[in-house]
């Protein structure tokens, strides 16, 4: 089956619904509004060919990895284990040497610049605070290299404490925060030396769920505020769609598709793309490049599509249309093999008959027909939204 | 020490094992637990403790006259044997030069060890485990066969490049410590993310330097007075190596001191041996300090 997401965000007819909409725009302005200061430092990444193989290892983590960012953006790297996210940004910072491939932040060259001049700042999955200082000392930390005075450096880190909610822990130390808190505090450090990009390496990944939306919302609106140019690496793709201005898919090392949420999720490119974010329907069909058969209806096909007698198309569950039994339109006799429900969405997986492929539908539970069960027989009908062949 | 704390993690698990059976039984168990651990205790303490004690009556009671007196001590406290018939002066030079081992080896190992094994844990698992294997080598080699390896080394060391001087044993010594001092560091560096830590700085702005002296020697510190303490024990210790080379310091002063005045010579010894117990108990409580200091800081949420 390739449907492997199963909490996924753009079930609910995606990225349509008021308050993403509503994110987007606010982004959108906040994006504007901080483009000339963001400009002014410089803050815009480009990445161009990257090559990395790290030492005894055949293959390599990043294959030819291009990435553009506009200053003031943030772009999520997202991809499943071992894709090379992090090499991606561990790169971008400087931290491991690339056989090949150019790094541009506003402009400037960065490729054969140590980690510690680019003025960027890395915020790691944990374990990243120094255990020998207090919370605000470790936000003072890169002020006190930058040679800002005692006075000013305290203004400053508590200042940017205050932003993460930590205003009244600045004393403690490593071992007498949550989780959630010493990440908070590594964020203030990043953002207390004001980096021209700043660089989040799976920064929620060892924080319980609740922990983890709060933050993460929390780590979208300081952004936005500051419109500090950021990269956050994540394997979460709910994560993901939540605070990004743009998402590239990762795979094999290299950017399968970068684009905003909703256009990654309506027009995906490849198939890997197609089956990682949200899930997808693989039913086989014959393909012209722009135009497919499916169940004998005409699904028209996006971009990037395979031709050929014998494809996949890749329909999403909510662009399908189950019927009850009596129906004479064109469609595939299908059984239903389970129903769950989603609140206000049903998710309804069936197998086909004959063909004996899995084919999940997704609708609003008003719409879902009456006495339908576990055995029941439908029929099913793609409806004529572009598709991906592959 | 060791005993303590083994007792005191078995005894809540014991506990628990048993609370099926009747109490009376298990009255009886953990009567009998209570006896084992004396026993173990008592022939632990007679085996470690006999040896000090009859040190130390050896250096009250004279072997041949039977008297009792403090007369050994007292020379080594004023300093002055002549009330024995004794000469204190290659004491006092084999002490001075075997405190100076101590620094200089001290110092080398430190130097040598902590960035050496700071790169190799950033840099490659393999390159750490190959130290690891270098640095426990002393262990397994016996010190004659050492010094039979070291003897032309110091021969040629001596006539051509340094002098003769006993001071110059720091190098031999700093390989002896090596494998003490290795493990007491490297109990400092896996107790923290030295990477994530390392990198954290640099990406921060600090220089390689910076990261050295501000993030990681303060996260190690505790780690490297363990290996300076540890080593220090060592080379006050250090018999073999200094004997056979023909160099002079405090335990070989002190068996010198022994072939005409044993009393001074053994209650010298017990001194020696009273520091290095003192300095590992004093890494214990220091260890103990900072764990409770950082206890007490606990956030009342
Ligand atoms: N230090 C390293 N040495 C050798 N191979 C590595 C190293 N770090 C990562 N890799 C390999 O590079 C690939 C990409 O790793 P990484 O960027 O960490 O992936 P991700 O962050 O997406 O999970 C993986 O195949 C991983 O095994
Ligand atoms: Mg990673």
């Amino acid at each position: 089956m390739p449907l492997t997401q199963h909490h996924v965000v753009p079930s609910e007819t995606p990225m349509q619904n008021n308050t993403a909409s509503v994110s987007k725009q606010s982004v959108t302005q906040a994006a504007q509004a901080v483009l000339a200061e963001s400009a002014e430092r410089g803050g815009g990444v480009q990445m161009f060919g990257i090559d990395k193989i790290y030492a005894g290892s055949t293959t390599k983590a990043l294959d030819n990895f291009n990435l553009e960012i506009k200053p003031g953006e943030m772009v999520v790297l997202l991809g499943g284990s071992g894709c090379g996210k992090s090499t991606a940004l561990r790169s971008l910072a400087g931290l491991e040497d690339i056989q090949h491939g150019r790094i541009l932040v506003g402009g400037q060259d960065m490729t054969s610049v140590p980690a510690n001049k680019r003025g960027m700042a890395m915020v790691f999955q944990a374990y990243s605070l120094f255990p020998h200082m207090s919370a605000l000392e470790n936000v003072e930390f890169g002020l006190e290299i930058r040679g800002i005075g005692r006075a000013e450096r305290k203004r400053v880190a508590m200042e940017k404490l205050e932003l993460v909610g930590l205003s009244d822990q600045a004393g403690k130390y490593t071992q007498q925060m949550s989780g959630g808190q010493q990440q908070r505090v590594a964020l203030a450090r990043a953002l207390a030396i004001n980096p021209r990009v700043l660089l989040l390496d799976e920064p929620l990944s060892a924080l319980d769920a609740k922990v983890r939306v709060q933050l993460r919302d929390e780590i979208r609106r300081i952004q936005l505020e500051a419109g500090t140019t950021t990269v956050f690496v994540t394997h979460d793709q709910e994560e993901a769609l939540a605070v990004a201005d743009r998402i590239g898919v990762m795979h094999h090392g290299r950017i399968e598709q970068i684009a905003d949420p909703t256009t990654l999720y309506r027009r995906p490119t490849t198939e890997y793309v197609a089956t990682f974010i949200g899930l997808s329907n693989k039913i086989p069909g014959s393909s012209n490049g722009t135009e497919a058969e499916v169940f004998g209806h005409r699904v028209p096909l996006l971009d990037g599509s395979a031709s050929g007698a014998a494809v996949n198309v890749l329909v999403r569950p909510e662009n399908i249309i189950l019927r009850a039994q009596a129906s004479d339109t064109p469609g595939a006799r299908a059984h239903v093999m389970m129903i769950h429900f989603l609140g206000s969405l049903v998710r309804v997986d069936t197998i086909v008959d004959h063909s004996g492929i899995p084919v999940t539908v997704q609708m609003p539970a008003s719409e879902l027909p009456t006495g339908l069960r576990n055995g029941s027989v439908v029929t099913l009908e793609p409806l004529p939204i572009p598709a991906l062949a592959a | 020490m060791a005993v303590n704390t083994t007792s005191a993690s078995h005894t809540p698990r014991a506990a628990t094992r048993q609370a099926g059976a009747p109490p009376q039984l298990r009255a009886i168990r953990v009567h009998q637990q209570r006896i084992i651990k004396t026993v173990i205790l008592t022939v632990t303490s007679l085996f470690l403790g006999i040896p000090p004690l009859s040190m130390l009556i050896f250096t009250l009671r004279h072997p041949l006259s039977g008297r009792w007196s403090l007369d050994p001590w007292k020379a080594i406290f004023t300093a002055d044997g002549s009330a024995l018939g004794a000469d204190l002066s290659t004491l006092w030079s084999g002490l001075g030069i075997s405190l100076g081992l101590c620094m200089a080896t001290v110092v080398i190992m430190l130097l040598l060890l902590v960035p050496v094994m700071v790169i190799a844990h950033i840099r490659s698992k393999r390159l750490e485990r190959i130290i690891e294997w270098v640095a426990t080598l002393p262990l397994t080699i016996p010190a004659i066969v050492l010094v039979v390896g070291l003897g032309p080394i110091y021969r040629w060391l001596s006539t051509d490049v340094l002098s003769s001087n006993p001071i110059w044993l720091c190098f031999a010594y700093a390989i002896l410590v090596m494998p003490y001092a290795f493990r007491a560091l490297t109990v400092g560096l896996n107790s923290i993310d030295v990477l994530t830590l390392c990198e954290t700085a640099r990406s921060l702005g600090a220089s390689w330097a910076r990261v050295f002296f501000r993030v990681l020697l303060p996260n190690l510190w505790q780690s490297m007075l363990s290996a300076s303490f540890i080593s220090i024990s060592v080379v006050l210790g250090e018999y073999t190596v200094a004997s056979l080379l023909g160099r002079m310091n405090l335990q070989v002063a002190l068996y010198q001191l022994g072939q005409s005045n044993s009393q001074i010579s053994t209650a010298m010894s017990l001194l020696a041996l009273l520091f290095g117990v003192l300095l590992l108990v004093s890494i214990d409580l220091i260890s103990g300090a900072m764990r409770r200091s950082k206890e007490n800081n606990q956030p009342c949420l």
